[in-house]
């Protein structure tokens, strides 16, 4: 039989097994959006803006573990859609973009809505193609989902040419796989780094286990808590860990890095040997890279190479995937026995007790510590949780205590605002009987609004729950930290009425504004299952987020609520962001 | 610590864009970059020289090989290898100095490919320090143009 272009590029979809598209159409795609009008077996979510689509498909494929897939059309399309691939690409998400382009014979002409697809995204994508021949769109379709989910994974764009999607061949096979020879990512580390590792961690004294988002995309949370109970070992985690460890247990001593906890943060500083498993380094964590760590050993799992020893020098690197290395970990430790550490424990309970993410309640206003806690009781910590970026971001990670993975969704290594909102409806479509909920701010809300009107086309219900503080908290606190409280543009006014704007969506808007009304608020909306609530709910304007390690300080030197309400900062650490 | 690095990649539109970027995206330095095909026409192999600490060069060899299209890396420097590079100079040449540009040419093995009335087009392939030393022989007032192709090089073993 034959078939065109944009039915073969369809066919190899649905063999790749996507059942969900997020996209929106334009001249370029148009092919593709017919032959997709035929068919049933796909279905299409129709957003409102480009980036809406990248951050809707990112939130559905860190929620199911699934490849998010996109489709935009050239020019504007594709350019509305870099900020969501560059999102996705710093926290390694799965995800395969299509792009439509201008016919081949116009490429290079300054064609309408013409850009460069590949040239743009080159450096924030894992890999990207321009399909040159209809008859490379089905093994481009196979290579591009093999690369977006395996090894460290991320976004591919795939980019086609319009003239392409509405040739015609007969119908190609579909490959059941593919072997690229520049392309193998590794699975098991080497069993001499193994026993290497085990030696290490059977003679530590003050061990400590740090492990980040490579646990949750790597699906290892079951073997990050056998290695870890096996152990006895305290453990921390990243802002992208989060839930891959549960919240709740002895062991978790909490988040570390700049908003982390007090006994995580000094036990990373003091510990002799640090086990990062599937964590990155990342500036957030290591605050000054040259008082990181001063004593320990570091035995560093990543399957990307080029993650070990980019930032900080590693004792035994372990390249492989978290789950297979942490089975053979657990395999080489059986029945050992490893150093009594008591003396650790009690220091760092010890730590513990100060209680650093204690906060100080006032009469009259509500705390947004207080707002995330009442959601966690609210939703049993049962929830999906997705947020924006700035110090609602931080109370989130801090107050709701993730215990499963893929409940806490949201963008930490682009620190996008904007996502939140669009990667909650990719979330309640990758999970329909899960709450959702959004927790933003009204700075960050306010970046991809229109997603409200496609979340009543689509029924995706879920509850905003804005931060409403009137700042760009995050800005505004930097700003009285490091600039005299000088609020250079942190301050929006004019903000919408959010109740009267949820409403003109068809959705449901609940302004709350005294800490009474807060919890039955909260009943209120969830009791609503199949409205999108937008929550608008005032706090306290002029809170900050701590724990703090300001930048250029030290794990050793983390300022703490009530006791240093304010930092400071030297030269070198104002040029650091 | 000046490295070259030899990368075998998929003969692929856009590789070598990713390469440079890459080296401009991380902020890597390059001192030269060529590329060509190989007896293997699915094949490129690129040849880059870098200036950069151990760390840095560790980095630029994991970063290539973590692009897709990239088959192989290898730090030339780190195994017995030869390197070499091409020159073409065009020099002006008059009666006084004639003899002496004829010297150095002849000192450094040296091809005059054309002779026109007051200038010579010269040859000169070797290691780059030969190149540099060779320009360094010559009045610089009296070199009109210079093109260099930059570094290509390969491991001396069976198996590079
Ligand atoms: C306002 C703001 C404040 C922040 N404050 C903090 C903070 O206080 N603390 C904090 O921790 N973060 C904070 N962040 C987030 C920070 O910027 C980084 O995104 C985060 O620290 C990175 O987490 P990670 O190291 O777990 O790496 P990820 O980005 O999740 O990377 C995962 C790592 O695991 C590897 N990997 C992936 N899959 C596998 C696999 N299958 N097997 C093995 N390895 C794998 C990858 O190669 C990568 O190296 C903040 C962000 C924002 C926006
Ligand atoms: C797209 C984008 N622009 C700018 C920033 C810088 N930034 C980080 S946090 C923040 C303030 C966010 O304000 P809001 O959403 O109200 O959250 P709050 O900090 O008040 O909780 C800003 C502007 C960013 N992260 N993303
Ligand atoms: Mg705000």
């Amino acid at each position: 039989m034959k078939l065109n272009g944009a039915q073969i590029l369809v066919q190899s979809l649905k063999n790749e097994g996507v059942d969900l598209i997020f996209g929106y159409p334009g001249g370029a795609v148009l092919h593709i959006y017919d032959a997709l009008d035929a068919q049933d077996d796909i279905k299409h979510i129709l957003v409102r803006h480009e980036q809406g689509a990248t951050h809707a498909a990112d939130g559905y494929a860190r929620t199911s573990g699934k490849t998010g897939v996109v489709l935009v059309t050239s020019g504007p399309g594709i350019t509305n859609a870099v900020t969501g691939i560059a999102t996705a690409h710093m926290d390694s998400i799965p995800m395969v973009v299509i792009s439509g382009q201008v016919p081949s014979a116009l490429i290079g002409n300054d064609a309408f809505q013409e850009v460069d697809a590949v040239g743009i995204t080159r450096s924030c994508v894992k890999h990207n193609f321009l399909i040159k021949d209809i008859n490379q769109i089905s093994s481009t379709i196979k290579k591009a989902f093999h690369i977006a989910s395996t090894g460290r994974p991320g976004p591919v764009l795939i980019d086609i040419p319009k003239d392409i999607t509405i040739e015609q061949i007969d119908e190609p096979a579909y490959a059941d796989a593919i072997n690229m020879r520049s392309y193998q990512p590794v699975v098991d580390a080497e069993p001499e780094k193994i026993t290497k590792a085990a030696e290490l961690i059977l003679s530590a004294k003050q061990p400590i286990i740090y492990a980040g988002g490579g646990c949750v995309i790597g699906n290892a949370d079951q073997e990050l808590r056998e290695f870890t109970r096996e152990l006895g070992f305290p453990i921390t985690l990243t802002l992208m860990g989060l839930g891959a460890y549960p919240a709740k247990d002895e062991l978790f001593i909490g988040m570390l890095g700049m908003h982390g906890t007090y006994e995580a943060n000094m036990s990373m500083h003091d510990s002799d040997c640090v086990i990062a498993v599937g964590a990155r380094f990342d500036d957030r964590i290591t605050a000054n890279i040259s008082k990181f760590c001063p004593t320990a050993k570091i035995i560093h799992i990543d399957i990307d190479p080029s993650s070990i020893g980019k930032n900080v020098a590693v004792d035994v690197p372990l390249v492989g995937e978290v789950k297979s290395v942490l089975q053979d970990l657990i395999q080489a430790l059986k029945g050992k026995k490893t150093a009594d550490i008591s003396a650790w424990w009690s220091q760092i309970n010890e730590w513990r007790s100060i209680d650093s993410l204690a906060y100080q309640t006032k009469e009259g206003v509500i705390k947004p510590q207080t707002v995330i806690e009442t959601l966690y009781e609210v939703t049993k910590g049962e929830a999906i949780v997705t947020s924006d970026v700035g110090q609602h971001q931080m109370w989130a990670a801090q107050y709701y205590h993730f215990n499963e993975p893929r409940r806490w969704i949201n963008s930490g290594g682009l620190g996008t605002m904007g996502f939140g909102l669009p990667a909650a409806m990719g979330a309640k479509l990758a999970d329909p009987d899960r709450d959702v909920a959004c927790v933003t701010g009204e700075g960050s809300i306010q970046m991809m609004l229109q997603e409200l009107s496609t979340m009543l086309q689509y029924n995706t219900p879920v509850k905003i729950i804005n931060l409403n503080n009137g700042y760009l908290g995050m800005v505004r606190q930097w700003q009285e930290f490091f600039y005299e409280k000088r609020y250079a543009m942190s301050y929006m006014e004019a903000l919408p009425d959010f109740v009267k704007l949820a409403e003109s969506y068809g959705h449901i808007g609940i302004k709350v504004e005294k800490e009474a009304d807060l919890k039955p608020a909260l009943i209120e909306a969830f009791k609503l299952k199949d409205r999108t609530v937008f929550l608008d709910i005032i706090t306290d304007p002029n809170e900050n987020v701590f724990p703090m390690i300001p930048s250029g300080a030290g794990h050793n030197e983390m300022l703490l609520a009530g006791r240093d309400d304010m930092a400071s900062t030297n030269d070198e650490g104002l040029n650091l962001v | 610590m000046r490295h070259i690095i030899s990368v075998m990649l998929e003969n692929e539109a856009g590789a070598l864009s990713r390469v440079a970027g890459l080296f401009s995206a991380r902020g890597y330095n390059i001192e030269s970059l060529t590329v060509a095909a190989t007896n293997d026409e699915t094949l490129s192999r690129m040849t880059i020289v870098s200036v950069g600490d151990d760390g840095i060069i560790e980095q630029i060899v994991k970063q290539l090989d973590k692009l897709i299209d990239v088959v192989k890396v290898t730090d030339l420097t780190a195994t017995e290898h030869v390197e070499r590079e091409l020159l073409l100079v065009k020099i002006d040449v008059n009666p006084n100095t004639q003899a002496d540009i004829d010297r150095q040419i002849d000192r450094f093995s040296g091809k005059i490919i054309d002779v026109s009335e007051d200038t010579y087009l010269v040859e000169v392939a070797g290691q780059s320090k030969k190149i540099n030393e060779f320009l360094d022989s010559l009045d610089v007032s009296k070199i009109l143009e210079v093109s260099r192709t930059g570094v290509t090089g390969v491991c001396q073993k069976r198996e590079g």
